[in-house]
């Protein structure tokens, strides 16, 4: 049965943004109508030419990268186009780092305020990374 | 008998193989089966699951030296 999952992702550290990536690509694949709102230090990995690695927080962000798990914007990629997930970077985030939407990765949506995002995960499953 | 296309996803990590099978699963015709390979046994459960939730079929489950074999059928 599908649900709606929305997920709030402000982290920017590696665990955080695998388990989110994680989430938003089983849960839409699985044929579920997932949001994805990026806002705070999330922002940055999501802009076009992006060098920044996401730091570890602890142990197991270490292994991801030393043992070849799929890399969280590989899977956010994923979630979009193989499950029509939509991820919208927070208009806040977007203004206070002075992007555009050409300055964001293709597989992201145009910007999306609190309101909206708030409205949209009223109902369903709501995770905040 | 229909074509069985191999998905290589050995060496990563859930949900990696799920992914793989499922960009697979997208350009397949309905009735044609594959076989995903992953050394993951996080992935070797969690296959199966998503195919029943999303109506596929699971053939045969198998696994030898660290390496699971999963055959999907692709239904609709």
């Amino acid at each position: 049965m599908s649900d709606k999952i929305s997920i709030m992702l402000i982290s920017g550290k590696r665990e955080q943004l695998q388990m989110a990536a994680m989430v938003a690509s089983v849960g839409a694949v699985s044929g579920n109508d997932v949001t994805v709102f990026l806002s705070m230090n999330a922002m940055q990995f999501f802009t076009k030419g992006n060098e920044v690695k996401a730091e570890a927080d602890g142990p197991i962000g270490t292994l991801l990268e030393e043992k070849n798990a799929p890399g969280f914007m590989e899977l956010f990629q994923s979630a979009v186009e193989l499950g029509d997930a939509k991820i919208f970077p927070c208009s806040m985030a977007v203004d206070i780092l002075g992007l555009t939407q050409d300055g964001l990765e293709e597989f992201v949506s145009e910007p999306l305020g609190l309101t909206k995002f708030l409205d949209d995960a009223s109902e369903g499953q709501v995770w905040t990374f | 008998m229909a074509e069985r296309k191999i998905v290589d996803a050995k060496n990563t990590f859930c949900p990696g193989p799920l992914m793989e099978l499922i960009a697979n699963m997208k350009q397949a015709e309905v009735g044609d089966e594959l076989v995903v390979l992953s050394t993951d046994e996080g992935s070797a459960n969690d296959i199966p699951e998503w195919i029943n939730k999303v109506g596929h079929e699971v053939l045969e489950t198998s696994e030898e030296d660290g390496v699971w074999s999963i055959v999907v059928k692709k239904t609709k």
